[in-house]
């Protein structure tokens, strides 16, 4: 491989990261905005009330709704920091 | 009856307002009598790029606001037949549209023209909004580049769910893609992501790729929609995204690298 040929192949990369780089954006996005409008705004106001009483990272609550066949399914995850004791 | 095309991006300076003066003028060129809508308000462009920003009197919100009548507001452009500019006003009122107002002017609109085209501000606020809201079709402006796409699929997302047509239950908005200021040679050499890795991204019709190009500043300087230079290689892009908006099937062009000259050969790689 040339001199060249080196940077050429680097560059190749900066398209193709960006096109991985959106395929996740873009997927988490859609799983998003395909609920309701509520789920960020609640999102926000659990965190804050979790934040009062344990300090956790801003992206610690993750809510998400699910089908379950007839029912939908709220999934709330809150990730609480290493070495908390409940 | 009139058809409504929204333009619009979500990211800002991708190129609406060059978009919507280019397609509004090519539509009028073939015939149809088209308006197009600044809804910008605040920040006035469209006017600049059309080349009427002296003659504007009244505005869109005068219109609202029955300040004055649509007669008194619309510009009729002097170049081209059939081509009118309802210029946005200068008001900081952020809540100077509302529904019913921005209704019932584009309903007045609907009794005359065939097109109507609304330059959609950047962002996904109330003006943004006021823009898409009533439209048929939307033309979504795109930039090869990580942001413009991720704001384009926030948008599809918007039009999908917040339009007249997606809360009354009509018929979806027909959405397509038109990439802007793309660069073959950025795309050859892996800097750019290519037309294919934005139409697989964001899964929406093509409606046509328009070159980066110098004519483009050329066009605004002069205050000349640039589909009006028939010299230019992105006004010819407008034009056959333009027949294609009508139906007409046109292969694509610019997507590849110009041939290089005898130099070009000489020196290239
Ligand atoms: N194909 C192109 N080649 C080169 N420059 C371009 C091209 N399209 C647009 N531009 C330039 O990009 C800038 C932004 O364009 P334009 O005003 O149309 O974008 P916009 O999406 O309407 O911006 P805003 O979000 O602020 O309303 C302008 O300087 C314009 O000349
Ligand atoms: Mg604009």
């Amino acid at each position: 491989m040339s001199f060249m040929d080196f940077f050429r192949a680097n560059r190749k990369k900066s398209a193709s990261v960006a096109k991985g780089r959106l395929q996740v954006i873009i997927a988490q996005q859609r799983a998003e905005v395909g609920g309701p409008d509520y789920l960020r705004v609640m999102q926000e106001e659990i965190l804050a009330v979790v934040k009062k009483y344990v300090e956790v990272d801003d992206d610690a609550v993750k809510v998400q709704m699910e089908k379950a066949g007839e029912c939908e399914v709220l999934e709330l995850n809150i990730t609480l920091p290493d070495g908390h004791v409940a | 009856m009139a058809k409504i095309i929204v333009i619009t991006s979500g990211k800002g300076g991708v190129g609406k307002t060059t978009t919507s003066a280019a397609i509004s003028t090519g539509l009028a060129k073939r015939g149809y009598k088209t308006v197009v809508i600044d809804f910008d308000v605040g920040l006035r462009n469209l006017d600049l790029i059309m080349g009427c920003e002296r003659r504007v009197v009244y505005d869109f919100v005068n219109v609202i606001k029955e300040e004055a009548n649509l007669n008194q507001a619309l510009i009729k452009d002097k170049r081209v037949d059939n081509l009118y500019i309802l210029p946005a006003s200068q008001t900081r009122d952020k809540d100077a549209l509302d529904l019913e107002g921005v209704k019932k002017v584009i309903d007045d609109l609907a009794k005359d023209f065939a097109y109507i085209i609304c330059d959609s501000p950047a962002g996904i606020e109330k003006g943004a909004m006021m823009a898409m809201y009533f439209a048929d079709e939307a033309i979504v402006v795109t930039n090869p580049e990580v942001s413009s796409v991720r704001d384009s699929d926030r948008v599809l997302g918007i039009l999908a769910s917040k339009t007249q047509r997606a809360e009354e239950n009509q018929e979806p908005v027909k959405e397509s893609l038109l990439l802007t200021r793309y660069s073959p040679e950025r795309v050859e050499k892996g800097e750019m992501l290519s037309v294919d890795d934005v139409k697989e991204i964001l899964a929406i019709p093509l409606l046509g790729v328009i070159p980066e190009s110098q004519s483009v500043l050329n066009a605004s300087n002069s205050g000349q929609p640039v589909i009006l230079d028939e010299e230019s290689d992105a006004g010819n892009a407008y034009e056959d995204a333009v027949a294609r908006l009508l139906g007409e099937e046109v292969p694509h062009r610019f997507l590849d690298i110009e041939k290089k000259g005898f130099f070009g050969r000489l020196f290239g790689g």
